[in-house]
């Protein structure tokens, strides 16, 4: 079997393909999507009104997959094997996969085609152009994704109506009880929430929408109206196909995904599996591996799935798991914090059936997998489960049901492959990596395992690096001595030394090697230059958002030419000077800082540079002055120690050509200002960057950035970047916005201070150095012969420049 | 033959921080310890045959002194010169002693 042809490109289809993709398979894959862009993730669909770009929503198309974007399949020849396109075309196929989606239902009512509906984002593109002439808009449908509609016309500043047909909102995951903790929650937002209502017709004048009437008479005036009220399988190319169709919709499809065709599977939303139309995610992507599976030959089965939802709209965490009632229930509400809990049970008290958690969602993590299994506590405990509570689960508890991961399958994951973190869980198993509601059950898992996963830094202190620097900071300690005798034992070593030296760095922005504290530096701070194989040492001047004069071009070819040193272009906009000696170093610097050069800080686990583009000075597409910004970045963040290197960029414009989406904190210019993404890292385990803020302006800019870094020297923990700290903060993102732009902390002020302390009292270090006879005194090669160099220092010569003699060792 | 090398002047050698002396056409990496201990060990790192040992961070693994490689980081002990992560590596233990204010090497022991 050669080709496959998969009809419809949404996030169920790119499961599919990258599925097929990880697994090697080797034949052709064509994708043929209805939108003129490959699949991207809905369920962050709302994130796009507020600034999230289209780039970031969209899903990585896997090398070697054909797409065919804005293509429409019009035919299905069954005995052929082919399938026509809307533009005469055809696309033979060996196996064909139908992931075509669903639509949204919009009732057969009066006016009905003025209204809008909210799936794709041409919708969004339409709804945001309507909402700019519109004060009032109305969303029909209560449930999950009309919850997430109306967040959506708040959040371009409509007056928000919510008319569900149901007696209460969500009626699919939560009872009346939960309906109405949560009704109180949004009206408490200033929506209008209109239960058991249904609508009459939409009115339309010259002008537009003016209002939805309701059964009952009364007019609600809206410019805009929104169906969210369900979703109806496209099915229409199987039904016309004489493949086999559910009564009410949906292709029938077996265990195996495959439908009435042997050669043609379907997937997603249009299938009907087990007499069931999904339309969550997680089932969805368990479908496409299944499918997968069977086209590479393997018997994977589709046994339905887990309906449990965890999430968070309109800021109220709503969450339901397992069954919606049973023989005898405990429930607790409080309707004046607003949270609503319920716990259905067997009739014996001995088995957990479900439950609905409103305002307070923590009980989801833990209990979700002990659904059909025996109650692991006292009901009225387990209505308070959250992080605190530990549970012992079964092997078959299913621990993340986006991906469809037991517990057993993460045990053995942490057994064999010895893992120590989440970040490597999520990478072996898949759990945790899309939702992330299970991370705190992952964590669990990993702390039963036996797997030391002490926070000591090392033996000589029993604190993690956060602690540390708490300690540090709140008993204004200064030395390394006063930290390891009164807070931990013996004299340190190559762990904790550089990390201590680190933290009174980042807090007191001393020189790095006055007093005691050069002893506790790694060789590169304590040379102030990069160590390499043999012994010598790399030297690289900073050159400010890669910005540089001929001048000064100059007289750093003039020092490598006179000091023979071997000369490289780095990745980050700079020039590296390889194969100096100790003794060499401070004459190198001498003559760079004569010419006005200072520490690049590439030996430093600190800012080391701020890449940029050319930007609106020259580029004809360059919305915004990105080297301007990046020199102002790269001067405000100089020197400044962190638990490991920093990067950064910035972009002018949406074409990213500085890569700033790779760097710890990278910027990308808006027409409107500048849009900041977090956490992103090359390297070893690639990141993209994540959207902070979007639409920034330059002080707002700089202010986040400031408090970021902060945040990140102050709480992550040793050698750890910005990318794994932000996979490891509890509540990730939103959290760190809550904590930076929020100030939910209070310690912004804090932040802010110790940032404009640094800003103040940075120096350059090299300066000082060559300026201080006691610092020189160290940057001899022996101590007996300061005018010696080292003789086991010899290099060869490779394509004109300087290379370091291999030395056979081991 | 054998004898004493003056090296460097016992002040000058900071606690914690190594340095390197030229002693009969070797390399010999010189530390002082937090209690005011002196030790002598080879400066050559088996792990890379670079001469970089007096570089590294100067600390304690269970009480005992060590200092670690600046390259890859193994831990020598600076009183047995045994690589304490691999132990069938290690490097050479010289005498050192202070007299009148000096830190001297022996040599041909």
């Amino acid at each position: 079997m050669n080709k496959i042809v998969v009809v419809g490109y949404g996030p169920t289809a790119h499961r599919l393909v990258e599925t097929l993709h990880e697994r090697g398979f080797g034949g052709q894959v064509t994708v043929i999507g209805e939108e003129p862009r490959p699949a991207y993730d809905r369920v962050a669909l709302t994130s796009y009104l507020s600034g999230t770009s289209v780039e970031d929503l969209t899903y990585p198309v896997p090398p070697g997959t054909v797409t065919r974007l804005g293509g429409r399949v019009t035919a299905i020849d069954r005995a052929a094997r082919t399938v026509t396109l809307a533009d005469g075309s055809a696309e033979p196929y060996d196996v064909l996969v139908l992931a075509t989606g669903s639509a949204p239902f919009v009732p057969p009512v009066p006016g009905a085609e003025h209204a809008y509906v909210y799936r794709t984002i041409d919708d969004l593109d339409a709804i945001r152009m309507a909402a700019k002439d519109a004060t009032e808009g109305v969303v029909v449908g209560g449930g999950l994704l009309g919850l997430e509609a109306a967040d959506a016309l708040r959040g371009l500043g409509l007056k928000t109506h919510i008319v569900e047909m149901s007696p209460w909102l969500m009626p699919r995951q939560v009872d009346e009880g939960g309906g109405s903790v949560l009704k109180s929650h949004i009206e408490g937002l200033g929506l209008s929430v209109h239960a058991g209502a249904g609508v009459q017709e939409i009115v339309a004048g010259e002008r537009g929408v003016t209002g939805l009437r309701k059964p009952d008479g009364t007019l609600l005036d809206a410019q805009i109206v929104v169906f969210s009220a369900g979703i109806r399988p496209r099915d229409e190319l199987a039904r016309a196909s004489g493949l086999d169709v559910g009564e009410r919709g949906g292709i029938a499809v077996d265990a195996g995904m495959r439908t009435s065709d042997p050669a043609i599977y379907a997937i997603g939303e249009c299938a009907l599996a087990g007499g069931m139309v999904y339309g969550l995610v997680g089932p969805c992507f368990t479908m496409a591996e299944v499918a997968a599976d069977r086209i590479l030959g393997g018997a994977a089965t589709f046994e339905g799935a887990d309906m449990s939802t965890k999430l968070k709209l309109l800021g109220v965490e709503v969450a339901q798991f397992g069954a919606m009632d049973g023989a005898l229930d405990v429930t607790y509400m409080d309707p004046v914090a607003g949270v609503y809990k319920r716990l259905f049970i067997s009739d014996d008290a001995q088995t957990l059936l479900g439950g609905i958690c409103v305002g307070d969602a923590s009980p989801y993590g833990s209990l979700r997998p002990f659904v059909g299994k025996p109650l692991p506590a006292a009901p009225s405990d387990l209505l308070f489960t959250g992080s605190g509570m530990e549970l012992d689960l079964p092997d078959d508890a299913q621990v993340c049901s986006c991906n469809n991961v037991c517990a057993g399958t993460v045990r053995t994951a942490i057994a064999d492959k010895g893992l120590t973190d989440v970040p490597g869980i999520k990478a072996c198993t898949r759990a945790g990596s899309t939702c992330g509601s299970c991370v705190p059950m992952l964590k669990q898992l990993l702390e039963k395992s036996g797997v030391e996963l002490s926070k000591a830094l090392c033996e000589h202190f029993t604190y993690s690096r956060a602690e540390l620097y708490d300690i540090v900071r709140v008993r204004g300690i200064t030395t390394f001595s006063e930290l390891v005798s009164a807070h931990g034992q013996g004299r340190g070593c190559d762990i904790c030394k550089p990390a201590v030296a680190s933290i009174l760095a980042s807090l007191h922005n001393g020189h790095v090697l006055d007093g005691e504290r050069a002893a506790l530096q790694d060789t590169n701070d304590a040379f102030l230059a990069n160590i390499q194989k043999n012994g010598t040492y790399s030297v690289v001047p900073r050159i400010p958002g890669g910005e540089i004069t001929p001048d000064k071009l100059i007289v750093i070819g003039e020092v490598a030419r006179d000091f023979g040193l071997y000369t490289k272009i780095t990745g980050g906009q700079r020039i590296d000077l390889f194969g100096a000696r100790v003794e060499q170093l401070p004459q190198i610097w001498r003559r760079l800082v004569d010419a006005g050069f200072e520490s690049g800080h590439a030996y430093g686990k600190a800012l080391r540079t701020v890449k940029s583009c050319v930007g609106s000075a020259w580029c004809r597409y360059g919305v915004q002055d990105s080297v301007g910004l990046a020199i102002d970045l790269e001067l405000r963040y100089r020197g400044l120690r962190a638990p490991h290197k920093l990067k950064s960029a910035v972009s002018g414009c949406a074409r990213e050509c500085a890569e700033a989406r790779s760097k710890d904190f990278g910027i990308i210019a808006t027409e409107q200002g500048w849009n900041l993404y977090v956490g992103g890292n090359g390297g070893f385990k690639p990141r993209h960057a994540d959207l902070l803020a979007a639409d920034l302006t330059t002080e707002e800019l700089i202010r986040t950035i400031d408090r970021f870094v902060m945040f990140y020297i102050r709480t992550a923990d040793r050698l750890q970047r910005t990318a794994a700290w932000l996979e490891s903060l509890d509540g990730g993102l939103d959290y760190l916005r809550q904590v930076i732009i929020d100030d939910s902390l209070g310690i912004c002020a804090e932040l802010d201070a110790q940032m404009e302390h640094h800003v103040a009292t940075y120096v350059d270090e090299w300066q000082t150095t060559i300026d201080d006879p006691d610092k020189l005194g160290r940057f001899v090669s022996f101590v007996n012969a300061p005018g010696v160099p080292d003789p086991s220092i010899v290099f060869e010569t490779e394509r004109d420049q300087i290379k370091p003699v291999e030395v056979a060792v081991r | 033959m054998s004898g004493w090398i003056p090296v460097c002047g016992y002040q000058g050698l900071l606690p914690e921080r190594g340095v390197c002396a030229l002693v009969d056409g070797r390399q010999v990496a010189v530390f002082r310890t937090f209690d005011g201990t002196v030790h002598a060990i080879g400066n050559l790192d088996p792990f890379s045959g670079a001469q970089v040992l007096s570089r590294g961070i100067v600390g304690t693994r269970q009480g005992e002194p060590t200092v670690a490689s600046p390259l890859h980081k193994q831990v020598f002990s600076l009183v047995s010169g045994v690589c304490l992560d691999e132990p069938e590596f290690s490097v050479p233990v010289y005498p050192i002693r202070v007299e009148a204010g000096l830190v001297q090497v022996g040599t041909g022991a």
